[in-house]
């Protein structure tokens, strides 16, 4: 594995004192690789700007470091720290052109005038703003902005480049375009990309990594791939995706698996590895796609049975809600023109197939 | 005219005459004293011809000159020492709130809540009790006080407009405190900084009352010399040198109105 | 950083508080200690001899005999000044309403014009602008001469130096402070709100009396305390256009520093008129939460 560049350490952040105290971070902890895209993902309000300011040097710690390569930074200044951010609001100055801009950050470091504009035009053909140089701020699209506020923050070089819901502002077509471009930007330079979103989407096409957060703790650091597939929370699965949540006790389902026994009766055999030392009741989820229907007459004695309460038709595929009986509902998403038979009618009674990957047991 | 038809309040009538009475009052006397000045008759009532010599005659009178002097030197000190200290005042406002800032606001515009006549006596009594001769320096110390609040007030609703990442956006680029001020804060700070700086100039420039306690020999300001023109009597020169001072306030009220409009 | 910034930001107040606290609270106090001290026998104060005199003669005074006996001089300049201040604030109010209302109906543009317009006076000299008026209410003056040129035989006006004319020119000066604050609380009115209290059938009387007064009542408070207040410690027009004669608090306070040479009773004086005025702010911005941007 690459080198750590980032690591924060147990790191604590409250705002305000007394009555009016905010835990804004409690304790987390991450690494974050060499030349990774790294997300923070998390609802309004979970800590990620408080995470990624503290990183930037715009706020210190109340507990807690932040190395970055092994180096503590906690007392830099952020214009003594080789991280660059990209604003939400973009923060171009306005007074300045879209180059003056660029090179602003260069010359702060003392680097030759002639040498600045020589990378500001790298830079400008980087985003592919070439011929924008000498307007200002204002004269620019928000997209266009977008790349002068990204070619600014790379142009000297970072470390890392903290990016804090950099597309928030763009209309969805831009955003996706965008969305592209960071990924290209972050490939061609190799820079550690540290982005913060509360957009699942566009965390789980970008990422090489994401941290899903709530209320100022990180759930669970993982691929997306992972962060979709195996949930370790409920609040990650139901956050990241759609999720059927069910409950049921932990039971040995032989050859050295376990199992879990559905209040149903059914009982379902897991692929997962679950500590020996987790008994009683567990909740597990399973994503609507990953799950099937059958008529009920061929569905086997342990599967899961119901009646079909709605059928939503979405086009390329079909969703359906399954009332299992004693308030349970269950979502099932099937792919239409994939060949199995997906066409059940309302009322219908159904069995419910699916994958023993599919089921994750979460944590408490 | 031209009114704004998706507002329903043009329905009233009766509004317009009042207004056009309301204007046509508050234009009324600036308008006749400006002509008046240019009056060649010295009786002043019946216009019987231009003439600029009223002017010429105002701007030959020693003393008159002696006073516009005066008035400019209290009003340039007191210009820059008020900017620079509502300068830093508005930034150390700016951002976020602090424990006592109710308070320091108050005081900020403690001097446009107080009645001018207290202010004068005041500052005269706390002068002679100090044993400092009352002259120009007094006038200025004084001129000072009440042109803060008149820089501050622009200054600070700039600031206010400023998005704060800017300065964070600076820092982030290496700029330290210094630099990040220099080449962010205050290239756009200033044309508020300017529009302050002017109004705290015409606010010093026309103020007579406090010049007139705090004043003493030596320190005749404009005003102080126009209202002892008064109490002689109305002459056709009192007009030429009111009609300037009009003239000075309006457009330097003008060019700071014009210079607050400037948006990036 | 948080520490150093918070150092920073004082660093950075202290120089204008430093010095408005010095050069204006300091004296304001001192003010009120002048107020209770003994009249120096050649003018000036006694330091160190406290004495309640200047309190006292607001209303008595000392006859032959050294008995108090009632002199309700002063009181009248009081109570003239509030009568004036009354008046001119209403003068303000039946022109400036209108005007405030007048010019919100104006498309956006015009209103920023219209607005300008109303301020510039405040920043012109207070002296040359009661000047004109005395050119123009003076006998022989501007109006007089035109009474008298449309055929009305004025025989002199005899409108300065009346407390007609102090009036005149205090609306004058103090106007603008009427048009703004109602202007910015019916620039903010809702449109709809008007609309809709047409379409259930309102007439204009209603629609003012029920949905426009009622959201204008914060901007028309603020008006009339901003005409009201400057107007009690109104010193150059009464001077100007009341040719001396008719004095308000200002004047009377003034004149202690003058001819009358009382220190404390104008200590005293300028005192009570600080108090009148911070206090009226107080119950204002208790009972509106705040007031509105400082008008520029
Ligand atoms: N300067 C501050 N003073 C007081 N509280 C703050 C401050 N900054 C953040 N907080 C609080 O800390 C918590 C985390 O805020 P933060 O801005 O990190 O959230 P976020 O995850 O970035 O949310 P969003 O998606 O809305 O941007 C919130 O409860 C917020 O109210
Ligand atoms: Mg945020």
């Amino acid at each position: 594995m690459s080198e750590v560049v980032i690591s924060a350490r147990s790191v604590g952040k409250t705002f305000g004192s007394g009555a009016d105290k905010v835990t804004a971070l409690d304790s987390v902890s991450v690494d974050i690789f060499q030349n990774e895209f790294f997300t923070m993902l998390g609802p309004s309000g979970c800590g990620k700007t408080t995470l990624l300011r503290l990183i930037g040097g715009f706020e210190q710690a109340t507990s807690g470091q932040i190395l970055l390569e092994g180096k503590e930074l906690n007392d830099l200044p952020p214009f003594k720290r080789p991280i660059n951010t990209v604003f939400q609001s973009y923060a171009l100055f306005p007074h300045l052109t879209v180059k003056q801009n660029i090179t602003f950050g260069l010359e702060m470091q003392g680097i030759s005038r002639k040498d600045a504009g020589g990378r500001a035009d790298e830079m400008l053909e980087l985003v592919r703003l070439a011929e924008y140089g000498d307007r200002v701020p204002s004269q620019l699209s928000g997209g266009q902005q977008q790349r002068i506020a990204l070619a600014r923050a790379l142009a000297p070089a970072p470390k890392v480049l903290l990016l804090d819901e950099p597309l928030s502002a763009l209309d969805l077509k831009l955003r996706k375009e965008m969305q592209v471009e960071l990924k290209r930007l972050q490939t061609e330079t190799g820079i550690t990309f540290v982005f913060v979103t509360h957009d699942q989407e566009e965390a789980l096409a970008m990422s090489d990594r994401i941290a899903v957060m709530q209320s100022g703790e990180i759930l669970q650091i993982g691929a997306p791939r992972e962060i979709y597939e195996a949930p370790t929370h409920r609040f990650v699965a139901d956050f990241i995706g759609d999720s059927n949540f069910l409950v049921g006790d932990l039971v040995d389902g032989g050859a050295g698996k376990r199992a879990v026994k559905l209040s149903g009766g059914q009982v379902i055999a897991l692929t997962q590895e679950v500590s020996d030392q987790r008994t009683g009741e567990v909740t597990v989820s399973v994503r609507p796609e990953r799950l099937g229907l059958v008529a009920e007459s061929d569905a086997g004695a342990d599967q899961l049975t119901g009646t079909v309460s709605t059928v939503i038709y979405f086009g390329t595929d079909t969703t359906y809600q399954i009332d299992l009986g004693n308030e349970a509902l269950l979502t099932v998403r099937m792919q239409n023109g994939s060949g199995a038979k997906a066409d059940f009618a309302e009322g219908e009674r159904v069995g419910i197939t699916m994958s023993p990957d599919a089921i994750r047991v979460l944590a408490d | 005219m031209k009114v704004d038809a998706s507002n329903p309040l043009w329905r009233f009538r009766g509004i317009t005459s009042t207004a056009m009475f309301f204007f046509a009052y508050l234009y009324l006397p600036i308008v006749v004293l400006i002509a008046l000045s240019f009056n060649e008759n010295r009786l002043a009532t019946i216009w019987t011809g231009f003439t600029m010599d009223w002017y010429v005659t105002a701007l030959s009178n020693d003393d008159m000159l002696r006073a516009a002097q005066n008035s400019i030197v209290v009003a340039v000190s007191a210009t820059v020492l008020a900017t620079i200290a509502a300068t830093l005042a508005a930034m150390g406002m700016s951002r976020g709130r602090f424990k006592g800032e109710a308070g320091v606001s108050a005081m900020l515009v403690l001097p446009l809540l107080v009645p001018e006549i207290v202010t004068a006596i005041a500052t005269l009594l706390f002068f002679v009790a100090l044993g400092i001769k009352l002259g120009l320096l007094t006038v200025i110390i004084a001129h000072t006080v009440f042109c803060i609040p008149f820089a501050y007030l622009p200054i600070r609703a700039r600031l206010e407009g400023m998005d704060p990442a800017l300065v964070e956006a600076a820092n982030d680029l290496y700029a330290n405190e210094w630099k990040a001020f220099r080449r962010v804060t205050l290239p756009l700070l200033w044309p508020g900084i300017l529009s302050g700086a002017m109004l705290s100039f015409i606010i010093s420039l026309d103020d007579f009352v406090i010049s007139y306690f705090v004043g003493g020999a030596g320190s005749t300001t404009l005003p102080i010399y126009i209202f002892g023109m008064i109490r002689i009597g109305i002459t056709p020169e009192v007009n030429a040198v009111s009609a300037m001072m009009l003239i000075v306030s309006i457009v330097f009220v003008s060019i700071s109105f014009m210079i607050d409009r400037i948006r990036y | 950083m948080g520490n150093i910034i918070r150092t920073k930001r004082f660093w950075l107040v202290a120089p204008a508080v430093v010095y408005i606290g010095f050069f204006m609270a300091v004296p304001l106090l001192q003010m009120a200690y002048v107020s209770v001290l003994e009249r120096g026998d050649y003018g000036g104060v006694n330091w160190g001899a406290f004495s309640m005199d200047a309190y006292i003669s607001f209303i008595f005074e000392r006859d032959l005999m050294d008995n108090l006996v009632v002199n309700t001089d002063y009181l009248q300049i009081f109570v003239r000044s509030f009568g004036l201040s009354a008046m001119t604030t209403v003068f303000a109010l039946l022109l400036g309403f209108p005007t405030a209302f007048y010019i919100s109906t104006q498309p956006q543009s015009r209103r920023n014009f219209l607005i300008f317009l109303v301020t510039i006076p405040f920043w012109t000299n207070i002296l040359v602008r009661n000047y004109a008026w005395m050119l123009l209410l003076r006998n022989g003056g501007l109006i007089d001469g035109a009474l008298n040129w449309m055929g009305l035989e004025t025989g002199g006006l005899d409108v300065l130096y009346t407390p007609y004319a102090v009036s005149i020119g205090l609306t004058y000066t103090y106007l603008p402070f009427m048009v703004l604050p109602i202007y910015a609380s019916l620039e903010k009115l809702d449109h709809r709100l008007v609309e809709a209290a047409f379409d259930l059938g309102a007439d204009k009387r209603r629609a003012m009396s029920r949905v426009i007064l009622p959201l204008a009542a914060p901007g028309i408070a603020a008006g009339c305390i901003l005409v009201f207040i400057p107007c009690l410690g109104a010193y150059v027009t009464p001077e100007l256009l009341g040719g001396g004669k008719f004095m308000m608090i200002a004047n009377l306070i003034g004149s202690q520093f003058g001819a009358a040479r009382n220190w404390p009773l104008g200590a005293g004086l300028g005192f009570v008129l600080l108090a009148l005025v911070l206090i009226s702010m107080m119950v204002y911005s208790f009972k509106f939460k705040s007031l509105p941007e400082e008008s520029r």
